[in-house]
This record gives structure tokens, sequence and C-alpha cells, in this order.
């Protein structure tokens, strides 16, 4: 256990290797460590944001479904009641226009029997004037006799 | 390989150095010591250049991921006990870490094997084991306490630290106190300051010089034991080696750290 020269020369050697450790090694590596955790951090931070936009976007979602399924049984509903509707109006036209055509044909028909009552009455008038006539020999004049015919054919 | 007459110069022989220079004198110089050390620094420097060149804050390759994991474990290191701002902490911490440990892992390569080469090109003494030379150990401790000065320096100024020479550890009031205890502190910070490269050095050195003593040791014991105890003691050895590289890298971040405190 001497001391000599080779202590300086180790002085020496530490000095240049710090020297060259702080120059080309120490800075770059501690820089990309750096970096890197920062890339880390980043990285985790835009897939926590990733998530919480996934989130809401499943949430909107959802409520968008919902409402497109609560708007689509009101729709439903909705034409179902028309339909029913439309149907107790065509019934309802329909009976009113069928008691509507009844009525006619019957009115129609009261007429007709009016008119051939009194084309029938009249007729008979005719024919009894007619024969009349021919048993009294002479022509009944219509004219003359018109008051008595009409008598005659209301009462028939 | 050489024979030795007696387990003595078996022994004397592997704790000599390569020396250039008259022996004993200051002005001699451990060329095994200073060769295996540069060498080691080299290695260290280039593996980690070569990391550094192409660092990426990307994916990173087999190499950076490695030496990530050293920076890293330095790094923490650092933050858990030094909290100034001084941007030499990080490459001397990191540097002694890795250089220490290089030149103390050398110690598990065979002990003949480097010696028995070196014998073929006519060199008598080598040991390549750096950090079981007191002066390996002194001159990084050294470099160190220049440190420790330098840090306190750019915080406190040269007033500041030279203030602190008479002011602590004890400090007083009133000033006729101050002047009594100024010299007490003078002789105790002195003190303070120079055994911290002292223990530096002696540490590191204590255990790694013991280590090679013991390997010297078992290489001369009987050849049946040897690969029981060669074997035992490398893998205790493997222990010690990483922790004494540990302990004078975290020793180093606290004194540093001390430098820059107030007291």
């Amino acid at each position: 256990m001497n001391l000599n020269a080779t202590i300086l020369g180790q002085m020496v050697s530490f000095a240049i290797l710090v020297w060259l450790t702080l120059k080309f090694v120490w800075p770059p590596l501690v820089e990309a460590m750096r970096e890197r955790r920062e890339k880390i951090a980043e990285g985790l931070a835009a897939a926590e944001k990733g998530n919480k936009a996934l989130e809401e976007a499943s949430t909107e979602t959802e409520r968008l479904i919902r409402e497109a399924r609560e708007q689509a049984s009101e729709i439903i509903a909705q034409a179902n009641r028309r339909s029913t509707e439309m149907v107790e109006e065509a019934k309802t036209e329909a009976r009113r226009e069928g008691e509507r055509l009844l009525e006619n044909a019957r009115a129609q028909m009261e007429q007709d029997v009016a008119r051939a009552r009194a084309e029938l009455r009249q007729e008979v008038a005719e024919l009894t004037v007619m024969g009349a006539g021919q048993i009294l020999g002479r022509e009944v004049d219509a004219k003359a006799h018109g008051e008595l015919l009409d008598r005659l054919a209301k009462e028939l | 390989m050489a024979t030795y007459d007696s387990p003595g110069e078996y022994i004397d022989h592997h704790l000599g150095h390569w020396v250039i220079g008259e022996k004993g004198s200051f002005w001699s110089l451990h060329v095994d010591t200073m060769l295996f050390s540069v060498l080691l620094g080299a290695v260290f420097f280039f593996i980690f250049y070569a990391a550094a060149r192409k660092a990426t804050s990307g994916t990173p390759g087999g190499l950076q991921n490695f030496i990530e994991t050293v920076v890293d474990f330095v790094d923490s290191n650092i933050k858990d006990s030094y909290h100034g701002t001084n941007r030499l902490i990080g490459p001397i911490a990191l540097t002694i870490f890795v250089w220490v440990l290089l030149m103390n892992i050398v110690k598990l390569i065979p002990y003949d094997l480097f010696p028995w080469l070196a014998s073929f090109v006519g060199v008598d003494y080598l040991r390549i084991n750096p950090t079981s030379d007191i002066n390996a150990t002194a001159g990084v401790a050294l470099g160190v306490f220049v440190m420790i000065f330098w840090f306190g320096f750019k915080v406190k100024g040269v007033g500041g630290v030279g203030k602190e020479f008479f002011t602590s550890p004890f400090s007083a009031q009133s000033l006729p106190f101050k002047i009594v205890l100024a010299p007490i502190n003078l002789f105790f910070k002195t003190v303070e300051e120079i055994v911290k490269p002292f223990s530096l050095a002696m540490r590191l050195f204590g255990n790694m010089y013991a280590g090679s003593l013991i390997f010297t040791l078992i290489a001369i014991s009987p050849w049946y034991m040897q690969w029981a105890l060669g074997l035992g003691w490398s893998l205790f050895k493997l222990l010690v080696i990483v922790l004494q590289a540990f302990v004078f890298m975290a020793l180093t971040i606290v004194y540093l750290s001390m430098a820059e405190e107030d007291h």
C-alpha cells in the first residue's frame, strides 16, 4: 500500500469520464426517458378522453333510440286511431246514404202510386162519362159536365 | 505457469504492481492499475455512448433498455437523496457506479489468467483489479472531494464555504462564544471533510484488497479444496462487488447534497 502518482492519473481519468458522461451520455438518455414518460402520460390521457367520449356517445345513442321508439309507437297508435275513425265515418256515411236512398225510393213510390191513382180515376171518370153517354145516347158535354165529372173522379 | 518456491513468494508476486519509476517514491506509476482502469472506463463510456447516440423516446432496443435501467436506478437514487440543481450530479453518480462496478467485476476473472498471459510479454507483475489498489480508490475519492467543494462554491460561494469552517458543526449566538468556538469548529469541520474521501477510498480498497488476498490464499490451498472455496468466495464477492459500487455512489450523492445544504 504505497501512494504514488497513480492517484493523480486516476483523478484525471475520473474527471475525463465525468466530462464525457456529462457531454455525451447523460443528457440524451435522460431526455429520451423524459420524453417517453411524457408520451405515455399523453397516451393515457388520450385513452381516458376516448373512453369518456365513447361513453357519452353511447348514452346519446341510447337516448336517440329510446326517443325514436317512443315516436314510432306514438305514430302507430295514431294511425290505428285514425283508421278506426275512418271506418266508423265510412259506416255512418253508408248508413245515412242508405237511409236517404230508401227515403227517396219510398217518396218516389208514393208519388207513383198517387199519380197512378189519379190517372186511374181520370180514366174511370172518362169511361163512366163515355158509358153514360152511350147509355143516354148523346154526348155528354165534357165541358158542361166537367164539374160533375171531377166530383165523380174524386169520389172514386 | 511460473513456479514458486514458497507460498509467501506467490502471495508477494500476486499483490505486487507493475511499476514504472522508482519503487517506493511518489513519482512512480502503477501501470496495471492505470491501464485497466482506463480500459474499463473506455468500456463504460463506449457502451453507454452507443446507447445514448441512438437513444429514442420510442420503443427502446435491447441495449438502450438495459442502459436505461441503470440510468434510471442511478437517477432514482439521486432523486432520493439530492435536492439541489447541479447538473453534474447525474454524470458523477453514473460514472462512479458503473466504472467502480466494472473495476470490481474484473476481480472475478480467474486469478492467475492475466498475470500468466502477461508473463509471456515480459511483464512480471500485473494486477487487473484497479479497486484493490489504494491509488485507484483514493483517486476517485479525491475527485469526489474536489466536487464536494465545487458544489458548495456554486451554491454558497467561496466565502460561504469558508465561513462554515468556523461556524459549524457548533454554532453560537453571541460573538464571544463564536470566537471561542471558531478554532474548535475549524478542527472538527476539517476532520469531517477529510474523513469523507478517506472513508470512501478506504472502504472500497479494503473490501477489494481483502477479497484479492483471500483469492490468493484460496489459490495456494490444496487443489481439492480450491473449487469449493473459490466458488463460495466468488459468489460472496459478487454481492460485495455490486454493493461496494452502490455504496460509493450513494455516499457520493449524499456528500454532494450535504455540501449544498446550509448548516
